[in-house]
């Protein structure tokens, strides 16, 4: 049973350079728990969000938005934005608290689940609200485990995994509350300096649908360039194994597994990659998986959803070329 | 440039493989037998803390733990690569401990440290490769009313009153001033870290490692453990496995690459 005074779900829509994306597949996941629970879904906006930012929310399935508008909120300061949600998580006493599985999404949840006396689950990919209560699935010793977690608290924190649920469509003039929250900041000991984003036109690993990644087979950095043309061709994010990030051939932030990023993207192709436990951890749910591998007998191939065998050099470029060839036939 | 300071690392002991067995009967993973060591993504803690007091003469390095008698390995292992000493929270009340209740001891730990003299920076692992949640950092910092940041790809400077760390985002990196005392948890990218030395080994082995247990910390028996837990792990089990995959044929490389870009689109991946 959930504690009376601890129902409704809230969905923390932190924004990334302007865009909702986390914020609309938390939408999908709150939606269908609150209407299970048969609760409020109630999204929260911090800093200051553009005009148009709560309508969206409402139209995209929240039943009531609060803004907790302060310029100060807009900054990168945990602690200020902690003590802002805690404020308002307190007088609504919301039963579940949903945030993106991002870097600030996880140390906001982290914040807020002691000052909430909240249980807490990261990296959450299946929710079940059955008879017994709630019950959420993770993943744990790098994919080889999975989780069933129940909290024990009246309320609960947690991160969800991107990609797993589908962005929540809009349904124009769908009717919803906006309330404006003031929030009086106090004085915190985080300072922001200075933010600098990702190179123009690089697709983020989290948030793309089809990924190209390259490992040791690539041989050099050179090798890297048909993994960014195939890449380039298909609208992917590129990404990369430890051992390739680790010989200088491609930043750090490329990297997939259990030390990078942990993706699910619909495509997935290995290029050179031998598919070791602490790889697959990062990439393991991607739905399709392609790999292209000398060796028919590693793990990857093995993982794979289509293998091709060969030399990754030689089949890369004919497999982007074929796609440009499709393309080219489509548009004539 | 900062004068001395003591600075702390929050590590855990965990298994070296991750190809860990669940028992059938408790549902649970079966931590017989199972080998462990320093948590790998605590070695840049480590390496981090070594670095700092390498810089700043006056420095002091501690290492703690939250965990079963022999965590006391994880300490040793971080003292052989030049930690200088290490306290172990443990005893069986912390058994079943969640983050909730794992930060509040360490939390509870770094008090107490601090009640014997200040601690001004605590250094944390990416996150742990058992349990994967990457929160303890923040945790401890909000148990404790501090600034903190996660995804610490360097540290910039350090003063007596401030830390200025890049975090790695995902559309980016920022740079924040955190004051004093203050909470980071770091990411592969910060170094490189060092083997540990055969003479650190020696002296590792032979340090004495204190043992807090709750009562030590102040806390109470509903504080920690799975009585201050507030997640509680239902049951465990190995992912569903992978639909079985096919070989694209074809009796040459562009056949291949032909047959797969076929499939790719009569599958709507592309
Ligand atoms: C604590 C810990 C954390 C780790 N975290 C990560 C992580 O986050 N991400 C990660 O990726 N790894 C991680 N690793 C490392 C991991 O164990 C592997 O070492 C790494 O993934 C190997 O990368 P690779 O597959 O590119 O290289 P290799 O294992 O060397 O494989 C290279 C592959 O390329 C193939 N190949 C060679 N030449 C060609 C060619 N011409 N054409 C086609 N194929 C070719 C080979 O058959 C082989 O399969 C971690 C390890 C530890 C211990």
């Amino acid at each position: 049973m959930t504690n009376k005074l601890d129902s409704g779900v809230l969905v923390v829509a932190l924004g990334s350079r302007g865009s909702l994306a986390a914020a609309h597949e938390l939408l999908t996941a709150g939606r269908s728990l609150a209407d299970t629970l048969k609760e409020r879904l109630s999204a929260v906006l911090l800093g200051r969000p553009p005009a148009e930012a709560a309508r969206d929310l409402v139209e995209r399935g929240a039943d009531k938005v609060f803004v907790l508008e302060h310029e100060a909120l807009s900054r990168p300061d945990e602690e200020l934005q902690a003590a802002a949600l805690v404020q308002l998580c307190q007088k609504e006493r919301f039963g579940k608290i949903l945030f993106p599985s991002s870097v600030a999404g996880r140390s906001l949840a982290a914040r807020l689940s002691v000052k909430l006396k909240a249980a807490i689950a990261t990296d959450v990919f299946a929710l079940d609200a059955g008879e017994a209560g709630l019950k959420v699935r993770r993943a744990g010793y790098g994919g080889n485990i999975i989780g069933e977690v129940e909290f024990a608290s009246p309320s609960c924190v947690m991160t969800l995994q991107g990609m797993v649920w589908p962005p929540a469509p809009k349904t124009p003039g769908r009717a919803g509350q906006v309330e404006a929250v003031a929030f009086a900041p106090s004085a915190t000991r985080t300072e922001f300096v200075s933010s600098q984003a990702q190179e123009a036109g690089e697709i983020d690993l989290g948030g793309a649908d089809l990924v190209v990644s390259g490992g040791r087979g690539l041989g050099s950095p050179e090798g890297f360039k048909p993994v960014r043309a195939l890449a380039k061709a298909l609208g992917a994010a590129v990404g990369a194994s430890r051992a390739a990030v680790d010989a200088g051939w491609i930043p750090y932030r490329h990297q997939v597994g259990l030390t990078g990023r942990t993706i699910r993207p619909k495509l997935y192709m290995a290029c050179g990659i031998s598919g070791q436990i602490q790889h697959l951890a990062g990439m393991s749910s991607a739905k399709t998986i392609v790999a292209i591998n000398s060796d028919p007998e590693c793990p990857m191939m093995k993982a794979a959803t289509l293998a091709v065998a060969g030399d990754v050099h030689e089949i890369l470029p004919l497999v982007t070329g074929e796609i440009m060839k499709r393309r080219g036939a489509a548009v004539a | 440039m900062a004068m001395g300071l003591n600075i702390v690392v929050c590590v855990k002991d965990t298994p070296t493989s991750l190809g860990v067995h669940v028992d059938s009967a408790t549902k649970r993973v079966k931590h017989d037998g199972l080998q462990t060591a320093l948590n790998p993504f605590d070695e840049y803690a480590v390496e981090e803390a070594l670095r700092l007091k390498e810089k700043l003469p006056g420095s002091t390095t501690l290492a703690v733990s939250v965990g079963p008698p022999s965590a006391e390995g994880a300490l040793r292992e971080a003292m052989s690569r030049g930690i200088e000493s290490a306290v172990l929270v443990s005893g069986p009340e912390f058994a079943g401990s969640d983050t909730y209740a794992t930060s509040r001891a360490l939390a509870a730990a770094l008090r107490k440290l601090a009640a014997d003299k200040p601690v001004h920076l605590v250094l944390f692992g990416k996150s742990s490769n058992d349990g994967n949640s990457g929160i303890v950092g923040p945790q401890v910092a909000a148990w404790l009313d501090w600034p903190s940041a996660s995804s610490v790809k360097k540290i910039e400077s350090v003063t007596d009153s401030a830390v200025t760390v890049t975090r790695m985002l995902e559309d980016g990196i920022d740079t924040l001033k955190l004051g004093l005392p203050a909470a980071v948890s770091t990411v592969k990218e910060i170094n490189e870290p060092r083997l540990p030395s055969l003479k650190g080994k020696l002296s590792a082995k032979k340090a004495v490692i204190p043992r807090w247990t709750a009562a030590d910390l102040g806390l109470g028996a509903s504080e920690v453990g799975s009585a201050g837990s507030l997640a509680r792990i239902a049951a465990e089990s190995a992912p569903p496995s992978r639909p079985a995959g096919m070989t694209v044929e074809g009796a040459t490389s562009a056949e291949k690459a032909a047959k797969l870009v076929d499939i790719l689109i009569e599958r709507k991946v592309i």
